[in-house]
């Protein structure tokens, strides 16, 4: 009975800590893109307009929930919950710290790609039960690309668990410490950059927004829904982000810990707690995900689908024979 | 309480491959399908084959309904016949379908098993059900798993090939 | 524990159930739709023997078959959209080009 509760504790933690990051990542995120384009941002609601966030919600709240006429209600309704219950899920294999996890699963890293797959299905849902074909073609354009790229991100972390020797995300992390270079990210470098590039566009995150490609698709699959069902929408595109960030963090740069090698020269850093040196390893990674949104022009659909097939997945497939052979000559 | 979760998942999963099998509107049977496939990824769990279950849920949801629903778009759900659902003399084959049906569970229902392997619950779970997956599978099936990459080749061209041929 | 022999019902059961939905739908798309179930059926059959033999082969004749599946279903969506592309039609009445001239059905 006390270990339920003190489940149930951690995961009320996890899940209001994680939410309160999504609500202020939107406000860094207009505050940094204003930033980039010589413009303040958010300045009215609080100190710096601090309190924007909060207000944001309360209005999309409290707005009227429209179901079109001829939309398919039952799955026009369950869609948007499709996807944010299967990525929220994802929340429980992460590894915050050393003892901090939620739910310790061999297979931890095979869960996420699998959750990622199902998630897929609330966006194809979404589109297609709205009976619009802008919404249509942006469920249809998502799928395809999450599709694609999800190939690309499995194969970079193929690489990552050929080294480490287990799926299991903690393990990941240990193992990877205990390497010369303490990330997987500089001997991988190709799988990183892989990686990156494929949580980019797995996330359907700017440069590859083109599902929700305002220009030529209105909001795509978002476009017949309003009030708080987009704001699901929108929060699972948030907890995505994190994830993926969580994912880069203990895939590629070591976790909570710091390389051995830095420890020898500073050694008064090792007294840090390692949940600080995660969360600024993914705090870097989301401002990345900004700055890219702030710097880069939009891909073509086109020529989104034949970097995936065409330079992702080939250079994830020569990482991982490179990885094979480092490994098999014990390096 | 083992028994109690039992009779759900059989309970739901007859009803649920009867949804998927009786809906008009294919989308809704490949849905239906999907929520089957999570039941019996959950199953596979129960039986200690947590990497089966992942595998499963990857395969069948990430990539084989995906491509039904997308092969059901690409015709438009205007296309698909109209009128009579089951073929001429459906009776008929009814019999011939359950009788197979009543076959198949009286064949599995009497099946023993003849002798235990090294494989019980505690080796599995001192090793890890991956890992003694994958040293079964490239130990011992070697040449099963090239065949495999030949037969996953070969489809890839033969798509390719009857797409070509489509134009 | 469960015994072994309802999880083999159920498999079958499954199994049932797919192989007749192929014998009496007209739909091609729900015949494929009914492959699919029957494997899941066998898979569910050959993994509960698995557990109760002690034995892994089980599980990797499962994901062999799993992997197959993979390819056979794109085959065979791919031969749908082509024959669609031929005759506007899904129906599996409408595939009779190998049949015997005959009088009457």
């Amino acid at each position: 009975m006390i270990e339920l509760i003190i489940i149930l504790i951690k995961t009320s933690i996890v899940f209001a800590v994680v939410l309160a990051h999504v609500a202020y990542t939107t406000y860094a995120e207009r505050k940094i893109i204003g930033r980039a384009q010589a413009r303040m941002g958010p300045m009215e609601v609080g100190p710096y307009g601090l309190l924007q966030p909060i207000a944001d919600f309360i209005k999309i709240f409290f707005k009227e929930d429209i179901v079109p006429m001829n939309a398919e209600k039952v799955l026009f309704q369950i869609a948007p919950l499709i996807v944010l219950v299967f990525t929220m899920i994802n929340l429980t294999v992460i590894p915050f710290d050393r003892n901090f996890i939620l739910a310790d699963l061999n297979i931890g890293l095979l869960f996420i790609l699998a959750s990622a797959s199902v998630a897929v299905y609330g966006i194809i849902l979404a589109g297609w039960s709205s009976n619009s074909r802008y919404s249509f073609l942006g469920g249809l354009r998502s799928a395809s690309q999450v599709l694609s790229y999800e190939i690309a991100l499995g194969l970079s972390l193929a690489g990552v668990v050929l080294s480490a020797g287990s799926l299991n995300l903690r393990e990941i992390v240990i193992a990877q410490h205990n390497t010369v270079f303490g990330v997987y990210a500089i001997p991988q470098i190709i799988g990183f950059i892989v990686f990156v590039i494929s949580a980019f566009a797995e996330t359907n995150r700017a440069p590859f927004d083109l599902p929700e490609a305002e220009t030529e698709l209105v909001a795509g699959y978002l476009t017949e829904y309003s009030a708080f069902r987009y704001a699901l929408f929108f929060l699972a595109e948030y907890v995505a982000m994190y994830i993926m960030a969580f994912l880069c963090a203990l895939c590629f740069l070591g976790g909570w810990t710091i390389p051995k090698f830095i420890i020898d020269i500073l050694p008064f850093l090792e007294k840090v707690p390692g949940i600080l040196w995660f969360a600024i390893k993914v705090y870097a990674f989301i401002f990345l995900y900004i700055w890219v949104r702030a710097t880069l022009p939009r891909y073509r659909f086109d020529q989104l689908l034949n970097i995936g097939w065409k330079v992702l997945i080939p250079a994830g497939i020569v990482n991982l024979l490179i990885v094979a052979f480092i490994k098999r000559l014990g390096l | 309480m083992i028994y109690l979760i039992f009779a759900y998942f059989c309970a739901s999963m007859i009803g649920i491959t009867l949804m998927a099998l009786t809906r008009k509107n294919p989308v809704h049977s490949v849905l239906w399908l999907l929520l089957l496939f999570l039941h019996i990824a959950v199953l596979y769990l129960f039986l200690n084959a947590e990497f089966l279950a992942v595998v499963q849920v990857i395969v069948y949801a990430g990539a084989i309904l995906v491509m039904f629903l997308f092969t059901v778009f690409l015709l438009g759900a205007k296309e698909l016949p109209k009128g009579k659902r089951y073929t001429d003399l459906p009776e008929g084959k009814a019999l011939i379908g359950l009788s197979l049906t009543g076959v198949f569970i009286g064949a599995f229902s009497s099946i023993t098993t003849a002798w235990k392997g090294k494989y019980t619950i505690e080796y599995i779970e001192k090793i890890g059900n991956t890992k003694a997956l994958g040293v079964m599978l490239f130990n011992e099936y070697p040449l099963a798993v090239f065949l495999l990459g030949i037969i996953l080749l070969i489809p890839m061209i033969a798509v390719a090939v009857i797409a070509w041929r489509a134009k | 524990m469960i015994p072994l022999e309802w999880y083999l019902a159920l498999a079958g059961l499954i199994f049932g159930m797919g192989a007749l939905s192929i014998l009496i739908n007209r739909n091609l798309i729900i015949v494929l739709i009914s492959l699919e179930v029957m494997l899941a059926g066998v898979n569910l059959a050959l993994v509960a023997l698995s557990h109760y033999m002690n034995d892994i082969r089980g599980q990797v004749l499962a994901l062999f078959s799993i992997a197959v599946a993979a390819g056979s279903v794109a085959v065979g969506l791919s031969l749908l959209i082509a024959n669609f592309n031929l005759r506007k039609s899904i129906d599996i009445e409408d595939l009779r080009e190998l049949r015997e001239e005959q009088g009457n059905d």
